[in-house]
Protein backbone atom coordinates (compact mmCIF):
# COMPACT_ATOMS: atom_id res chain seq x y z
CA UNK A 1 0.00 0.00 0.00
CA UNK A 2 1.37 3.41 -0.97
CA UNK A 3 1.87 5.93 1.76
CA UNK A 4 -0.40 8.93 2.12
CA UNK A 5 1.36 12.03 0.80
CA UNK A 6 0.26 13.80 4.03
CA UNK A 7 2.05 11.35 6.29
CA UNK A 8 4.68 13.72 7.69
CA UNK A 9 2.17 16.49 8.32
CA UNK A 10 -0.29 14.07 9.86
CA UNK A 11 2.31 12.76 12.26
CA UNK A 12 3.45 16.23 13.24
CA UNK A 13 -0.13 17.41 13.91
CA UNK A 14 -1.07 14.23 15.70
CA UNK A 15 1.84 14.58 18.06
CA UNK A 16 1.23 18.20 18.85
CA UNK A 17 -2.54 17.91 19.07
CA UNK A 18 -2.70 14.75 21.09
CA UNK A 19 -0.67 16.23 23.89
CA UNK A 20 -3.03 18.92 25.08
CA UNK A 21 -6.67 19.87 24.92
CA UNK A 22 -7.08 23.53 23.98
CA UNK A 23 -9.83 25.58 25.69
CA UNK A 24 -13.00 25.18 23.67
CA UNK A 25 -11.41 22.27 21.78
CA UNK A 26 -10.02 24.72 19.26
CA UNK A 27 -7.92 23.21 16.49
CA UNK A 28 -4.89 25.46 16.57
CA UNK A 29 -3.08 23.94 13.61
CA UNK A 30 -4.56 24.75 10.24
CA UNK A 31 -5.33 21.65 8.22
CA UNK A 32 -5.52 19.45 11.28
CA UNK A 33 -8.65 17.91 9.78
CA UNK A 34 -6.15 15.75 7.91
CA UNK A 35 -5.67 13.74 11.09
CA UNK A 36 -9.35 12.85 11.38
CA UNK A 37 -9.00 9.32 10.22
CA UNK A 38 -12.50 8.78 8.96
CA UNK A 39 -11.52 5.23 8.18
CA UNK A 40 -12.22 4.36 11.82
CA UNK A 41 -15.97 4.49 11.09
CA UNK A 42 -15.70 1.68 8.53
CA UNK A 43 -17.61 -1.57 8.82
CA UNK A 44 -16.87 -3.02 5.36
CA UNK A 45 -13.58 -2.60 3.52
CA UNK A 46 -12.78 -2.86 -0.18
CA UNK A 47 -10.65 -5.84 -1.11
CA UNK A 48 -8.73 -5.33 -4.34
CA UNK A 49 -7.90 -7.98 -6.93
CA UNK A 50 -5.03 -6.64 -9.00
CA UNK A 51 -5.25 -9.44 -11.58
CA UNK A 52 -8.78 -8.46 -12.62
CA UNK A 53 -8.16 -4.70 -12.72
CA UNK A 54 -8.18 -3.04 -16.16
CA UNK A 55 -7.03 0.39 -14.84
CA UNK A 56 -10.11 2.26 -16.00
CA UNK A 57 -9.94 4.50 -12.87
CA UNK A 58 -13.68 4.58 -12.30
CA UNK A 59 -13.03 3.69 -8.67
CA UNK A 60 -10.46 6.48 -8.42
CA UNK A 61 -12.93 9.02 -9.86
CA UNK A 62 -15.94 7.91 -7.84
CA UNK A 63 -14.35 7.51 -4.40
CA UNK A 64 -15.97 10.32 -2.34
CA UNK A 65 -13.18 10.49 0.23
CA UNK A 66 -10.88 10.36 -1.92
CA UNK A 67 -9.06 7.40 -0.50
CA UNK A 68 -7.72 5.86 -3.68
CA UNK A 69 -4.26 6.72 -4.98
CA UNK A 70 -2.47 5.31 -7.97
CA UNK A 71 0.79 3.43 -7.64
CA UNK A 72 3.80 3.61 -9.97
CA UNK A 73 2.14 1.27 -12.42
CA UNK A 74 -1.11 3.22 -12.19
CA UNK A 75 -3.01 0.55 -10.30
CA UNK A 76 -5.39 1.80 -7.57
CA UNK A 77 -4.17 1.79 -3.98
CA UNK A 78 -6.61 2.09 -1.07
CA UNK A 79 -5.82 4.32 1.90
CA UNK A 80 -7.57 2.58 4.75
CA UNK A 81 -6.98 5.54 7.08
CA UNK A 82 -9.63 7.42 5.13
CA UNK A 83 -11.61 4.81 3.21
CA UNK A 84 -14.99 4.82 4.98
CA UNK A 85 -16.14 1.61 3.41
CA UNK A 86 -19.02 3.06 1.43
CA UNK A 87 -18.61 0.48 -1.31
CA UNK A 88 -18.99 2.92 -4.20
CA UNK A 89 -15.70 1.78 -5.76
CA UNK A 90 -16.82 -1.84 -5.70
CA UNK A 91 -20.14 -0.86 -7.20
CA UNK A 92 -18.56 1.17 -10.00
CA UNK A 93 -15.81 -1.29 -10.96
CA UNK A 94 -16.87 -2.79 -14.32
CA UNK A 95 -14.83 -5.99 -13.88
CA UNK A 96 -15.56 -6.77 -10.22
CA UNK A 97 -11.97 -6.24 -9.21
CA UNK A 98 -13.17 -4.81 -5.88
CA UNK A 99 -15.27 -6.72 -3.33
CA UNK A 100 -16.49 -5.40 -0.02
CA UNK A 101 -15.64 -7.62 2.94
CA UNK A 102 -16.62 -7.26 6.57
CA UNK A 103 -13.71 -5.84 8.50
CA UNK A 104 -12.80 -7.43 11.77
CA UNK A 105 -10.39 -5.54 14.01
CA UNK B 1 -18.93 60.33 41.23
CA UNK B 2 -21.35 57.47 40.76
CA UNK B 3 -24.83 58.70 39.94
CA UNK B 4 -28.05 57.35 41.40
CA UNK B 5 -30.98 56.96 39.06
CA UNK B 6 -34.39 55.47 39.53
CA UNK B 7 -34.76 52.65 37.04
CA UNK B 8 -36.16 49.24 36.20
CA UNK B 9 -33.94 46.15 36.34
CA UNK B 10 -34.15 46.00 32.55
CA UNK B 11 -32.61 49.46 32.36
CA UNK B 12 -30.06 48.51 34.99
CA UNK B 13 -29.06 45.56 32.81
CA UNK B 14 -28.74 47.83 29.79
CA UNK B 15 -26.62 50.23 31.83
CA UNK B 16 -24.42 47.36 32.95
CA UNK B 17 -23.95 46.38 29.32
CA UNK B 18 -23.11 49.97 28.40
CA UNK B 19 -20.54 50.16 31.18
CA UNK B 20 -19.00 46.83 30.13
CA UNK B 21 -18.60 48.16 26.55
CA UNK B 22 -19.41 45.02 24.58
CA UNK B 23 -18.52 45.20 20.91
CA UNK B 24 -21.52 43.15 19.78
CA UNK B 25 -25.05 42.94 21.14
CA UNK B 26 -27.44 40.67 19.28
CA UNK B 27 -30.98 40.48 20.57
CA UNK B 28 -34.55 39.55 19.84
CA UNK B 29 -37.34 41.13 21.88
CA UNK B 30 -39.26 39.01 24.37
CA UNK B 31 -41.38 39.90 27.37
CA UNK B 32 -40.26 40.81 30.01
CA UNK B 33 -36.71 41.62 28.86
CA UNK B 34 -37.51 43.57 25.67
CA UNK B 35 -36.52 46.83 27.28
CA UNK B 36 -32.91 45.66 27.69
CA UNK B 37 -32.02 45.60 23.97
CA UNK B 38 -34.33 48.58 23.37
CA UNK B 39 -32.36 50.67 25.81
CA UNK B 40 -29.06 49.39 24.42
CA UNK B 41 -30.14 50.25 20.88
CA UNK B 42 -30.72 53.80 22.13
CA UNK B 43 -27.25 53.92 23.65
CA UNK B 44 -25.79 52.72 20.34
CA UNK B 45 -27.92 55.10 18.25
CA UNK B 46 -26.97 58.04 20.46
CA UNK B 47 -23.31 57.24 20.10
CA UNK B 48 -22.95 56.49 23.82
CA UNK B 49 -21.93 52.91 23.17
CA UNK B 50 -19.59 51.99 20.35
CA UNK B 51 -20.96 48.57 19.46
CA UNK B 52 -22.56 46.59 16.70
CA UNK B 53 -26.25 46.12 17.53
CA UNK B 54 -27.55 43.16 15.55
CA UNK B 55 -31.29 42.81 15.10
CA UNK B 56 -32.01 39.15 14.51
CA UNK B 57 -35.12 37.13 13.74
CA UNK B 58 -35.12 34.82 16.75
CA UNK B 59 -33.35 34.08 20.01
CA UNK B 60 -31.65 31.12 18.36
CA UNK B 61 -30.10 33.62 15.94
CA UNK B 62 -29.35 36.11 18.71
CA UNK B 63 -27.21 33.68 20.65
CA UNK B 64 -25.73 32.28 17.43
CA UNK B 65 -24.61 35.77 16.44
CA UNK B 66 -23.16 36.18 19.94
CA UNK B 67 -21.25 32.92 19.55
CA UNK B 68 -19.87 34.12 16.22
CA UNK B 69 -18.89 37.51 17.64
CA UNK B 70 -17.36 36.04 20.77
CA UNK B 71 -15.46 33.48 18.70
CA UNK B 72 -14.13 36.37 16.65
CA UNK B 73 -12.76 37.75 19.90
CA UNK B 74 -14.99 40.53 21.24
CA UNK B 75 -17.04 41.07 24.39
CA UNK B 76 -20.62 40.07 23.65
CA UNK B 77 -23.98 40.54 25.36
CA UNK B 78 -27.63 39.68 24.89
CA UNK B 79 -30.84 39.54 26.89
CA UNK B 80 -33.79 37.17 26.86
CA UNK B 81 -36.30 35.25 28.95
CA UNK B 82 -38.43 32.12 29.11
CA UNK B 83 -39.22 30.64 25.67
CA UNK B 84 -36.47 32.81 24.23
CA UNK B 85 -33.88 31.21 26.48
CA UNK B 86 -35.36 27.81 25.72
CA UNK B 87 -34.98 28.53 22.01
CA UNK B 88 -31.31 29.29 22.68
CA UNK B 89 -30.85 25.96 24.45
CA UNK B 90 -28.94 24.23 21.68
CA UNK B 91 -26.50 27.10 21.26
CA UNK B 92 -26.03 27.53 25.01
CA UNK B 93 -24.20 24.21 25.04
CA UNK B 94 -22.09 25.33 22.08
CA UNK B 95 -21.14 28.62 23.77
CA UNK B 96 -20.04 26.77 26.91
CA UNK B 97 -18.24 24.01 25.01
CA UNK B 98 -16.40 26.59 22.92
CA UNK B 99 -15.60 28.42 26.16
CA UNK B 100 -16.94 31.78 24.99
CA UNK B 101 -17.48 34.32 27.79
CA UNK B 102 -20.83 35.67 26.55
CA UNK B 103 -23.14 37.26 29.12
CA UNK B 104 -26.94 37.04 28.96
CA UNK B 105 -29.36 39.03 31.08
CA UNK B 106 -32.46 36.95 31.73
CA UNK B 107 -35.76 38.33 32.97
CA UNK B 108 -36.76 35.15 34.81
CA UNK B 109 -40.14 34.08 33.47
CA UNK B 110 -42.33 30.96 33.47
CA UNK B 111 -42.42 28.56 30.52
CA UNK B 112 -45.43 27.58 28.39
CA UNK B 113 -47.90 25.87 28.27
CA UNK B 114 -50.09 27.57 29.35
CA UNK B 115 -48.53 30.78 28.10
CA UNK B 116 -47.47 32.89 31.03
CA UNK B 117 -45.28 35.97 30.97
CA UNK B 118 -44.84 36.35 34.72
CA UNK B 119 -42.07 35.40 37.07
CA UNK B 120 -40.64 32.12 38.14
CA UNK B 121 -37.19 30.61 37.64
CA UNK B 122 -38.01 27.69 35.39
CA UNK B 123 -36.28 29.22 32.35
CA UNK B 124 -32.78 29.55 33.78
CA UNK B 125 -33.14 26.52 36.06
CA UNK B 126 -33.86 24.42 32.97
CA UNK B 127 -30.49 25.54 31.55
CA UNK B 128 -28.49 24.57 34.60
CA UNK B 129 -26.68 21.75 32.82
CA UNK B 130 -25.49 23.76 29.84
CA UNK B 131 -22.21 24.70 31.52
CA UNK B 132 -23.18 28.37 31.91
CA UNK B 133 -22.50 30.21 35.14
CA UNK B 134 -25.70 31.42 36.81
CA UNK B 135 -26.20 34.45 39.03
CA UNK B 136 -29.51 35.59 40.55
CA UNK B 137 -30.26 39.19 41.51
CA UNK B 138 -32.42 40.20 44.46
CA UNK B 139 -32.96 43.78 43.30
CA UNK B 140 -32.18 46.16 40.46
CA UNK B 141 -28.82 47.20 41.87
CA UNK B 142 -27.78 43.55 41.98
CA UNK B 143 -28.92 43.09 38.39
CA UNK B 144 -26.47 45.82 37.33
CA UNK B 145 -23.63 44.70 39.59
CA UNK B 146 -23.93 41.00 38.83
CA UNK B 147 -23.73 41.60 35.07
CA UNK B 148 -20.42 43.41 35.56
CA UNK B 149 -19.26 40.64 37.87
CA UNK B 150 -20.43 38.01 35.38
CA UNK B 151 -18.26 39.51 32.63
CA UNK B 152 -15.24 39.59 34.91
CA UNK B 153 -15.65 35.98 36.02
CA UNK B 154 -16.57 34.68 32.57
CA UNK B 155 -13.52 36.24 30.94
CA UNK B 156 -11.06 35.04 33.57
CA UNK B 157 -8.56 32.71 31.92
CA UNK B 158 -9.19 30.07 34.56
CA UNK B 159 -12.90 30.10 33.72
CA UNK B 160 -13.73 31.13 30.13
CA UNK B 161 -17.37 30.18 30.41
CA UNK B 162 -20.51 32.08 29.45
CA UNK B 163 -22.69 33.45 32.23
CA UNK B 164 -26.35 34.31 32.72
CA UNK B 165 -27.71 36.76 35.24
CA UNK B 166 -31.35 36.27 36.22
CA UNK B 167 -33.68 38.88 37.65
CA UNK B 168 -37.35 38.28 38.31
CA UNK B 169 -39.87 39.17 35.60
CA UNK B 170 -41.92 42.28 36.39
CA UNK B 171 -41.05 42.15 40.10
CA UNK B 172 -37.68 43.53 39.04
CA UNK B 173 -37.69 43.94 35.25
CA UNK B 174 -40.54 46.47 35.33
CA UNK B 175 -40.27 47.92 38.82
CA UNK B 176 -38.32 51.08 39.48
CA UNK B 177 -35.80 51.33 42.29
CA UNK B 178 -32.87 53.64 42.93
CA UNK B 179 -29.77 52.19 41.30
CA UNK B 180 -26.24 53.46 41.64
CA UNK B 181 -24.48 53.64 38.29
CA UNK B 182 -20.76 53.30 38.90
CA UNK B 183 -18.23 55.56 37.21
CA UNK B 184 -17.15 54.42 33.78
CA UNK B 185 -13.45 54.74 34.70
CA UNK B 186 -13.91 52.48 37.71
CA UNK B 187 -15.69 49.88 35.62
CA UNK B 188 -12.96 50.13 32.99
CA UNK B 189 -10.38 49.48 35.68
CA UNK B 190 -12.41 46.61 37.12
CA UNK B 191 -13.20 44.86 33.85
CA UNK B 192 -10.38 45.91 31.60
CA UNK B 193 -10.60 45.31 27.90
CA UNK B 194 -11.44 41.79 26.81
CA UNK B 195 -8.34 40.36 25.20
CA UNK B 196 -9.16 36.87 23.95
CA UNK B 197 -6.36 34.36 24.27
CA UNK B 198 -8.02 31.35 22.73
CA UNK B 199 -10.95 32.46 20.57
CA UNK B 200 -10.27 35.14 18.01
CA UNK B 201 -10.32 35.83 14.31
CA UNK B 202 -6.87 36.46 12.89
CA UNK B 203 -6.38 35.59 9.23
CA UNK B 204 -2.63 35.51 9.72
CA UNK B 205 -2.99 32.84 12.40
CA UNK B 206 -5.86 30.62 11.35
CA UNK B 207 -7.55 28.29 13.85
CA UNK B 208 -10.62 26.09 13.65
CA UNK B 209 -13.35 26.67 16.25
CA UNK B 210 -16.41 24.56 16.90
CA UNK B 211 -14.62 21.50 15.61
CA UNK B 212 -15.73 17.92 15.48
CA UNK B 213 -14.38 15.81 18.32
CA UNK B 214 -14.12 12.08 17.94
CA UNK B 215 -14.69 9.81 20.91
CA UNK B 216 -10.96 10.17 21.60
CA UNK B 217 -11.35 13.86 22.48
CA UNK B 218 -15.00 14.66 23.29
CA UNK B 219 -14.89 13.43 26.87
CA UNK B 220 -11.80 15.47 27.65
CA UNK B 221 -13.44 18.54 26.12
CA UNK B 222 -16.47 18.04 28.39
CA UNK B 223 -14.18 17.58 31.37
CA UNK B 224 -12.54 20.94 30.73
CA UNK B 225 -16.00 22.55 31.01
CA UNK B 226 -16.47 20.72 34.32
CA UNK B 227 -13.03 21.87 35.48
CA UNK B 228 -13.71 25.47 34.43
CA UNK B 229 -16.94 25.39 36.47
CA UNK B 230 -14.97 24.18 39.50
CA UNK B 231 -12.31 26.88 38.95
CA UNK B 232 -15.07 29.48 38.78
CA UNK B 233 -15.85 28.95 42.49
CA UNK B 234 -12.54 30.48 43.56
CA UNK B 235 -12.57 33.12 40.83
CA UNK B 236 -16.06 34.26 41.85
CA UNK B 237 -14.89 34.78 45.45
CA UNK B 238 -11.93 36.82 44.19
CA UNK B 239 -14.09 38.91 41.89
CA UNK B 240 -16.69 39.50 44.63
CA UNK B 241 -13.89 40.71 46.92
CA UNK B 242 -12.48 42.99 44.24
CA UNK B 243 -15.94 44.34 43.45
CA UNK B 244 -16.51 45.15 47.12
CA UNK B 245 -13.18 46.92 47.33
CA UNK B 246 -13.86 49.05 44.27
CA UNK B 247 -17.60 49.68 44.53
CA UNK B 248 -18.37 49.05 48.19
CA UNK B 249 -21.11 46.49 47.67
CA UNK B 250 -20.58 43.05 49.12
CA UNK B 251 -21.60 39.85 47.37
CA UNK B 252 -21.38 36.24 48.45
CA UNK B 253 -22.34 33.03 46.74
CA UNK B 254 -24.75 32.42 49.58
CA UNK B 255 -25.75 35.51 51.53
CA UNK B 256 -26.91 34.78 55.02
CA UNK B 257 -29.38 36.88 56.95
CA UNK B 258 -30.03 36.38 60.68
CA UNK B 259 -28.87 32.77 60.47
CA UNK B 260 -26.57 32.75 63.49
CA UNK B 261 -28.82 31.08 66.05
CA UNK B 262 -31.53 30.05 63.59
CA UNK B 263 -33.24 26.70 63.92
CA UNK B 264 -35.00 27.03 60.60
CA UNK B 265 -33.27 28.65 57.63
CA UNK B 266 -35.29 29.59 54.58
CA UNK B 267 -33.22 29.15 51.44
CA UNK B 268 -34.24 31.05 48.35
CA UNK B 269 -33.06 33.11 45.38
CA UNK B 270 -33.85 36.29 43.47
CA UNK B 271 -36.33 38.89 44.63
CA UNK B 272 -38.10 36.40 46.88
CA UNK B 273 -35.13 36.72 49.24
CA UNK B 274 -36.20 40.30 49.95
CA UNK B 275 -39.72 39.21 50.86
CA UNK B 276 -38.45 36.43 53.08
CA UNK B 277 -35.98 38.73 54.88
CA UNK B 278 -38.90 40.98 55.77
CA UNK B 279 -40.89 37.98 56.96
CA UNK B 280 -37.98 36.76 59.05
CA UNK B 281 -37.62 40.20 60.68
CA UNK B 282 -41.26 39.95 61.68
CA UNK B 283 -40.83 36.45 63.11
CA UNK B 284 -37.67 37.43 64.99
CA UNK B 285 -39.66 40.08 66.82
CA UNK B 286 -41.92 37.29 68.03
CA UNK B 287 -38.84 35.30 69.10
CA UNK B 288 -39.00 32.67 66.36
CA UNK B 289 -35.48 31.54 65.47
CA UNK B 290 -35.41 31.79 61.69
CA UNK B 291 -32.99 33.06 59.11
CA UNK B 292 -32.56 33.40 55.37
CA UNK B 293 -29.92 32.13 52.98
CA UNK B 294 -29.97 33.71 49.54
CA UNK B 295 -28.37 31.84 46.67
CA UNK B 296 -26.63 34.45 44.52
CA UNK B 297 -24.51 31.97 42.59
CA UNK B 298 -26.36 28.85 41.52
CA UNK B 299 -23.84 27.54 38.96
CA UNK B 300 -21.20 26.63 39.87
CA UNK B 301 -23.20 25.22 42.76
CA UNK B 302 -21.72 26.47 46.05
CA UNK B 303 -21.42 23.02 47.63
CA UNK B 304 -18.92 24.04 50.34
CA UNK B 305 -21.00 27.02 51.40
CA UNK B 306 -24.11 24.85 51.56
CA UNK B 307 -22.27 22.43 53.85
CA UNK B 308 -21.29 25.32 56.12
CA UNK B 309 -24.84 26.63 56.09
CA UNK B 310 -26.19 23.21 56.95
CA UNK B 311 -24.20 23.21 60.19
CA UNK B 312 -26.13 26.22 61.39
CA UNK B 313 -29.70 24.97 61.18
CA UNK B 314 -31.86 22.03 62.15
CA UNK B 315 -34.21 22.57 59.24
CA UNK B 316 -33.50 23.99 55.79
CA UNK B 317 -36.73 25.17 54.17
CA UNK B 318 -36.19 25.61 50.45
CA UNK B 319 -38.49 28.09 48.74
CA UNK B 320 -38.43 27.45 45.02
CA UNK B 321 -40.10 28.97 41.99
CA UNK B 322 -39.40 26.01 39.74
CA UNK B 323 -40.35 22.37 39.36
CA UNK B 324 -38.10 19.39 38.75
CA UNK B 325 -40.47 16.52 38.18
CA UNK B 326 -40.26 13.58 40.57
CA UNK B 327 -37.90 15.66 42.73
CA UNK B 328 -39.61 18.86 43.87
CA UNK B 329 -37.52 21.91 43.08
CA UNK B 330 -34.03 21.94 41.60
CA UNK B 331 -32.54 23.28 44.85
CA UNK B 332 -33.87 20.23 46.66
CA UNK B 333 -31.78 18.04 44.41
CA UNK B 334 -28.70 20.24 44.72
CA UNK B 335 -28.95 20.53 48.50
CA UNK B 336 -29.56 16.80 48.89
CA UNK B 337 -26.48 16.09 46.81
CA UNK B 338 -24.34 18.54 48.76
CA UNK B 339 -25.34 17.02 52.10
CA UNK B 340 -25.83 13.35 51.34
CA UNK B 341 -22.49 12.19 52.74
CA UNK B 342 -22.33 14.62 55.65
CA UNK B 343 -22.49 12.96 59.05
CA UNK B 344 -24.65 15.60 60.67
CA UNK B 345 -27.22 17.14 58.44
CA UNK B 346 -30.37 19.17 58.84
CA UNK B 347 -33.77 18.06 57.67
CA UNK B 348 -34.59 19.50 54.26
CA UNK B 349 -38.15 20.49 53.41
CA UNK B 350 -38.94 21.66 49.93
CA UNK B 351 -41.56 24.23 48.97
CA UNK B 352 -42.75 25.02 45.46
CA UNK B 353 -44.45 28.38 45.30
CA UNK B 354 -44.97 31.52 43.29
CA UNK B 355 -45.03 29.80 39.90
CA UNK B 356 -46.05 31.89 36.89
CA UNK B 357 -46.17 35.13 38.85
CA UNK B 358 -48.36 33.91 41.74
CA UNK B 359 -47.77 36.31 44.63
CA UNK B 360 -45.85 34.90 47.55
CA UNK B 361 -47.56 36.35 50.61
CA UNK B 362 -46.73 36.20 54.32
CA UNK B 363 -49.71 33.84 54.58
CA UNK B 364 -47.93 31.47 52.18
CA UNK B 365 -44.74 31.77 54.17
CA UNK B 366 -46.75 31.03 57.36
CA UNK B 367 -47.90 27.82 55.72
CA UNK B 368 -44.32 26.88 54.84
CA UNK B 369 -43.14 27.80 58.33
CA UNK B 370 -45.82 25.56 59.84
CA UNK B 371 -44.58 22.57 57.89
CA UNK B 372 -40.93 23.40 58.67
CA UNK B 373 -41.82 23.61 62.39
CA UNK B 374 -43.44 20.18 62.20
CA UNK B 375 -40.20 18.86 60.72
CA UNK B 376 -38.26 20.62 63.48
CA UNK B 377 -40.44 18.97 66.13
CA UNK B 378 -39.75 15.55 64.60
CA UNK B 379 -43.32 15.15 63.41
CA UNK B 380 -44.22 13.71 60.04
CA UNK B 381 -44.01 16.09 57.10
CA UNK B 382 -44.13 16.01 53.33
CA UNK B 383 -40.76 16.45 51.66
CA UNK B 384 -42.26 18.45 48.80
CA UNK B 385 -45.03 20.96 49.39
CA UNK B 386 -46.89 23.12 46.88
CA UNK B 387 -47.70 26.32 48.71
CA UNK B 388 -50.60 28.62 47.81
CA UNK B 389 -52.12 25.99 45.54
CA UNK B 390 -55.84 26.57 44.82
CA UNK B 391 -56.87 23.02 45.58
CA UNK B 392 -60.55 23.91 45.24
CA UNK B 393 -60.26 24.25 41.45
CA UNK B 394 -58.40 21.01 40.91
S1 LIG C 1 -15.16 1.97 -0.17
FE1 LIG C 1 -15.78 4.05 -0.60
S2 LIG C 1 -14.32 5.25 0.54
FE2 LIG C 1 -13.44 3.23 0.41
S3 LIG C 1 -12.14 3.30 -1.37
FE3 LIG C 1 -14.15 2.55 -2.07
S4 LIG C 1 -15.23 4.36 -2.73
FE4 LIG C 1 -13.50 5.08 -1.52
S1 LIG D 1 -12.78 0.48 -11.28
FE1 LIG D 1 -12.07 -1.60 -11.13
S2 LIG D 1 -11.00 -1.94 -13.05
FE2 LIG D 1 -11.28 0.26 -12.87
S3 LIG D 1 -9.35 0.90 -11.94
FE3 LIG D 1 -10.79 0.58 -10.28
S4 LIG D 1 -10.41 -1.52 -9.66
FE4 LIG D 1 -9.46 -1.26 -11.62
Amino acid sequence: MAESPFKAEIERVQKEYSEKMTPGAIAVIPGSSVVNKTGSWRVFMPEFNRDKCVRCYLCYIYCPEPAIYLDEENYPVFDYDYCKGCGICANECPVDAITMVREVK
Amino acid sequence: MPIRKVMKANEAAAWAAKLAKPKVIAAFPITPSTLVPEKISEFVADGELDAEFIKVESEHSAISACVGASAAGVRTFTATASQGLALMHEILFIAAGMRLPIVIAVGNRALSAPINIWNDWQDTISERDTGWLQFYAENNQEALDLILIAFKVAEDERVLLPAMVGFDAFILTHTVEPVEIPDQELVDEFLGEYVPKHAYLDPSKPITQGTLAFPAHYMEARYTVWEANENAKKVIDEVFAEFEKRFGRKYQKIEEYRTDDAEIIFVTMGSLAGTVKEYVDMLREKGVKVGVAKITVYRPFPTEEVRELAKKAKVLALLEKNVTFSIGGALFQDFSRALINEKEKPVIVDFILGLGGRDVTFKDLDEALGIAQKALAGEEFDEVNWIGLRKEIL
